[in-house]
């Protein structure tokens, strides 16, 4: 008993380091709750169902953006063009699906293909992946203005429909973000091969000495975000119904915000699926909270900013508390 | 003698010259020699810009893997809405002007830095956190100004004697003198042995933190300049002056031959990358192609230099 | 004990002959014979760098030999690696930790067990992992779902072992322990030892690396002795005691024949004397004794590899350049790096870019950087410490690793440092390399330069003016010069609590 007693007390004893993991754990949670409080002191009527509806509604693809940034991040990478890639993947659900579903639905199959391949590269080659998705983000961009030069096209009906969906009780949105963030919780982090690819980002050597395939690794998680990036693209039309080649430039540094926001790290395979989900409803958030303070719309971003900036910063605190206790 | 021609031949800078060279004459060949002279100059003066934003960039990526500087595009719009604002179209005022855009530059650097040493998060994070404050900051103070360049300031950008722009040969110098920065000063010697192996550049008594720091800083500060120099070319600053820097910043360092992995950088490189770029897309407008293949080609392009230049994973 | 063994083909479990394996020009391993029988456990030691962890790499499959014949039960294989390994039921404890940090303990076994899939893996992996805790580990207080990287080291090598023992589809007949004990205290080392005799009596295998001889002494059956990545003894446990083995490491037929440098005795007696200039207690130290150096003298740093000896190398390193105010060091130091490719090159520049490096204020004239300066340093350098090359502008890496570990000498040695810190920089060097440089450090120290010298090879140590010799990151012992001798310096590192 007395070893157990010990050991919590020790400085940087386990006991500390399970507190400061639930301190880490519940920070995105925290500021989502905090952003909700704000917007409720200021606006009670807000937090309603029309109003959260309202709210989110664009949460949905930033969501989805951010859960497919997280897989690549998961294996210590980073994607640059998954912004332009959902705007392409708009463009495409503008005018093609709408058009031809299956021809649609094909392209889309191959842009995943295309995204498992340059995780093959990526891996094959050695490459930073900053470099090649920076190419990638031009890539997706123009291939998004060849195939719709001028804003238009329009939303598929059925997705139309969907994203507008009037659910029961909880709204829309809240229930899309729950789904997403549970499906992805439970592929990443409860299924037998959920853990192999979070154990390739955190120590590749061992799980290739273990007999994984490391390419193989690589190749499914840029796969899942490129599946990502196609749901996120057809969320968005479905909302906006119609599309712009640009409409999705933002979603690059919005999802690394939320992945970053709900608790991953660049390195170490160290990545959350809710607390991405909740980074992102927390960046959608903030822009409401401002209109709410009657502050310009010229501070939303910096406020985007600001709100990473102070994340990280507790983090840090929270770990200096726990190695300094 | 053949053994510093192949040295010649190996330099992957030589072949973004060449790149250039090839593809202003496969457009000069499409307009059958029409405006051969004009493309050249006017892509030479575009390049400028893009070498003295490449050199920022340059300096932070050769600090080595993970070092990129993501505020470069809010850091110009500002610095260009500051110069603007400061000088408001007074020519007296263009020296305070530049010498306030630069000073907005290095607070921007110096705070990327800040954010990378206190917060100990990875400088893409910091400089992105960072170009979002900024950018909030340079829409609010730049908010319905619509500042003409002083008229001297803006002919000081764009002039021309006998099709060669002023500015370009200026920023050849300026070239020049980074050359000599990176590879004849204590400082440029530190950044090129912090990006080969910071632990083995700590061992050797250099001060790491301090020349990141200052790394930092002059990326923060060629930043601004550049902000400010092409508010006098396109008369009128604008925040979105920088938008298309973000990714020609990154595509001109890895073109031209500076390692992305850190502590090999090329400044001559810059110009070859430079040069390629703004030909490639001269040539395509030539052509006629859309902005979609345009752009298609850019990324394409980046990809295909990036991949030639990676080496096949060291199997152990 | 067990009757004399026969090795009929049958009971061994895997066999390796004639196994070389070289880095670049430091051959790891000089042709190693080596067979493992059932319920047998095999103690294998020497001094650092004596080849066992590389051979155990080539038993694991991890590393492909130059050379080598496997043979498993009298049926020689012909393509051995770590698929094979893994079918014979080879598993291997590494000294660098193999499991991923960010994933629970039930995760960190799944990774090992393909089997461990479907619905219930996590409950399966974690009863799995936990039921071999308990078995291994009575007491171990370790959940299945606790995160690797928050646990302290001590757990996590705890898992590591637990790990190597866990069946589900493929069989486990050897297990390879490399330094277990490193990071596990005194009752759980014994547990882990109890555990092992009752696996092989049960019919499993092992080998045992440790630098604890009284752990290899009560544990195995049989000991292999290796120096210089040759098998040097061999044979049953009990035909050897603790006093037999440290001669068999040390290699006594090597005594005398480097002769020993005649020290100017006028210059031992004037060092006492000389200014202090270095004043450092190690960070683990808790008896009061601290590490002096004076100027002009040579101290020696020995003990096993990892026993403190870098890190307070390290922490004279941070106080001379005013990061750190722990203890008193004159201004000026310069470290000369082992670790080549970690801690000392530049493997983008030149020769001569890669000894200036730390000389660049001497070289700046006006604003600029005088190359000629630099030059004249790389010359003059290449001509005083033998630095093969036709141009000292040849890329640092086109020089074999002896000449490119000259040049950081030339680094530390050609700059202003008036304290040069030697982090056993003669790793893997040869041995006409070596010859040149130890000449040069007596000429300097003679010059007044105080060198602090970490090295793990004994002949080194002959050096020295003094030495200390430590172990778990303190100061156990101080040699003056004439009592320097390898059987004082084994003792002393190998000197177990009681």
């Amino acid at each position: 008993m007395s070893v157990s007693v010990v050991s919590s007390t020790k400085p940087g004893g386990a006991g500390v380091l399970r507190v400061r993991r639930t301190l880490r754990a519940v920070l995105p949670a925290l500021s989502l709750i905090l952003i909700l409080l704000a917007i409720w002191h200021l606006n009670a009527r807000a937090i309603s169902y029309f109003g959260l509806n309202l709210m989110l509604n664009l949460a949905v693809p930033v969501a989805l953006a951010t859960v497919g940034q997280m897989f690549v991040m998961a294996s210590n990478d980073l994607d640059l063009s998954i912004g332009t890639f959902v705007g392409f993947i708009g463009c495409i659900t503008a005018t093609v699906l709408h058009d031809s579903p299956v021809l649609g639905i094909a392209i889309f199959a191959g842009c995943i293909v295309v995204y498992a391949l340059l995780g093959a590269l990526i891996y094959l080659r050695n490459l930073p992946s900053i470099v090649v998705t920076l190419g990638m983000f031009f890539v997706w961009q123009g291939l998004a203005i060849l195939v719709l030069p001028k804003p238009g096209g329009h939303a598929p009906d059925w997705l139309k429909a969907l994203m507008s969906l009037k659910t029961p009780y909880v709204p829309f949105p809240v229930m899309a973000a729950v789904v997403i963030g549970v499906v992805a919780y439970v592929g990443l982090m409860r299924t037998s091969y959920g853990a192999v690819l979070r154990g390739a980002g955190g120590n590749a050597v061992a799980v290739e000495r273990a007999g994984w395939s490391m390419l193989k690794v690589k190749m499914i998680l840029f796969g899942l975000a490129g599946f990502c990036g196609v749901l996120a693209g057809m969320a968005l039309i479905g909302l906006t119904t119609s599309a712009d080649a640009n409409l999705g430039n933002g979603y690059t540094l919005l999802s690394i915000a939320g992945a970053i926001l709900g608790g991953g790290e660049f390195t170490g395979g160290r990545v959350s699926p809710i607390g991405s989900v909740i980074g992102a409803l927390t960046l959608t958030l903030a822009g409401s909270l401002l209109n709410f303070m009657h502050i310009s719309p010229d501070w939303q971003v910096a406020a985007q900013g600001g709100i990473l900036i102070v994340v990280l910063a507790a983090r840090v605190l929270i770990n200096r508390a726990g190695s300094a206790a | 003698m053949i053994a510093s021609m192949r040295r010649v031949i190996a330099q992957p800078w030589l072949y973004s010259f060449v790149g250039a060279a090839l593809v202003w004459i496969a457009a000069v060949t499409y307009t059958g020699g029409y405006g051969a002279g004009g493309m050249l100059s006017a892509g030479i003066a575009l390049a400028a810009f893009s070498v003295i934003v490449g050199t920022a960039q340059m300096f932070v990526i050769t600090l080595g893997p993970g070092n990129v500087d993501l505020s470069l595009p809010a850091n110009m719009g500002l610095a260009s809405a500051v110069a603007m604002k400061v000088m408001g179209g007074c020519d007296a005022l263009v020296l305070v002007g530049l010498v306030a855009a630069i000073a907005s530059g290095t607070t921007i650097g110096i705070a990327n830095y800040l954010l990378i040493r206190l917060l100990r998060i990875p400088p893409i994070i910091a400089t992105l956190s960072a170009s979002f404050v900024v950018q909030s900051i340079g829409i609010s103070y730049g908010r319905g100004l619509q500042v003409k360049p002083p008229p001297g300031f803006a002919t000081a950008t764009t002039v021309q004697i006998a099709g060669v722009s002023v500015m370009a040969v200026v920023v050849v110098v300026f070239s020049v003198g980074i050359g000599l920065l990176l590879h004849r000063t204590t400082f440029g010697r530190s950044v090129a042995a912090i990006g080969q192996n910071a632990r083995a550049a700590r061992l050797a008594n250099i001060p790491v933190e301090r020349i990141r720091a200052l790394t930092y800083a002059l990326g923060g500060a060629l930043g601004g300049l550049c902000g400010a120099l092409l508010a006098g070319y396109f008369q009128g600053s604008s925040l979105d002056i920088g938008n298309e820097y973000l990714l020609t910043s990154i595509a001109v360092v890895v073109i031209g031959g500076t390692s992305v992995a850190g502590g090999r950088a090329n400044v001559t490189g810059l110009w070859g990358a430079s040069l390629f770029l703004v030909m490639l897309l001269t040539m395509l407008n030539t052509y006629g192609v859309s902005a979609g293949v345009r752009l298609l080609v850019t990324g394409l392009v980046i990809i295909a230099v990036i991949v030639t230049a990676g080496g096949p994973r060291i199997a152990r | 004990m067990r009757p004399e063994r026969v090795m009929s083909q049958h009971s061994v479990v895997i066999e390796l002959t004639g196994t070389e394996k070289s880095f670049g020009a430091v051959r790891a391993l000089a042709g190693v014979d080596l067979a493992v029988a059932m319920h047998e456990c095999v103690g294998l030691i020497g001094h650092n760098g004596a080849g066992k962890s590389t051979l155990m790499h080539v038993l694991a499959g991890t590393l492909t030999p130059d050379k080598a014949t496997v043979a498993v039960k009298g049926e020689t294989l012909k393509r051995y690696g770590l698929v094979a390994a893994h079918r014979l039921g080879i598993r291997c404890v590494f000294q660098e930790l193999s499991l991923c940090p960010n994933l629970t303990v039930a995760e960190n076994a799944r990774i090992l067990h393909p089997a461990l899939r479907g619905f219930g893996w996590r409950r399966r992996a974690g009863e799995l992992i936990i039921s071999k805790l308990d078995e291994i580990f009575p007491d171990h207080r370790i959940a299945a779902d606790a995160i690797v990287g928050d646990l302290p080291i001590g757990k996590r090598q705890m898992i590591e072992i637990a790990r190597a023992f866990t069946v589900t589809t493929a069989p486990v007949n050897l297990v390879i322990l490399d330094e277990p004990t490193s990071s596990l205290d005194g009752h759980t080392a014994s547990q882990l030892f109890a555990f092992l005799r009752r696996s092989v009596k049960a019919g499993m295998s092992c080998i045992l690396i440790s630098h604890m001889l009284r752990e290899i002494l009560s544990t195995t059956d049989r000991v292999v002795v290796m120096r210089d990545g040759r098998v040097v003894t061999a044979g049953p446990t009990s035909s050897f005691d603790r006093n037999k083995l440290v001669v068999a490491m040390g290699g006594a037929e090597h005594h005398g024949t480097q002769a020993d440098t005649p020290a100017p005795l006028a210059a031992a007696a004037a060092a006492s004397e000389a200014p202090i200039t270095v004043r450092m207690k190690p960070k683990g130290q808790h008896d009061g004794r601290e590490l002096l150096a004076r100027a002009g003298e040579i101290v020696g740093l020995a003990g096993l590899a990892g026993h403190g000896q870098t890190d307070l190398l390290l922490a004279v390193f941070d106080a001379g350049s005013g990061r750190a105010k722990k203890g008193a060091v004159a201004d000026r130091i310069a470290l000369v790096a082992g670790d080549r490719q970690t801690d000392g090159v530049f493997p983008l520049w030149s020769i001569a870019e890669n000894i200036g490096v730390r000389s660049l204020a001497r070289f700046r004239k006006g604003v600029l950087l005088s190359v000629e300066a630099e030059d004249a340093l790389a010359a003059r350098w290449k001509e005083r410490i033998k630095i093969r090359t036709p141009d000292m502008r040849n890329p640092i890496l086109s020089l074999s690793g002896g000449n490119q570990q000259k040049a950081l000498f030339a680094r530390a040695l050609g700059s202003d440092a008036t304290t040069v810190l030697m982090d056993d920089p003669m790793r893997g060097v040869d041995i006409g390399t070596k010859l040149d440089v130890y000449d040069l450090i007596q000429e300097e120290a003679q010059g007044g330069r105080t060198f602090l010298w970490y090295t793990t090879e004994m002949d080194e140590l002959r050096h020295c003016d003094r030495v200390y010799v430590f172990r778990n990151g303190s100061i156990v012992a101080e040699l003056a010069r004439h009592e320097v001798s390898e059987e004082r310096v084994i003792a002393a590192s190998f000197a177990e609590a009681a």
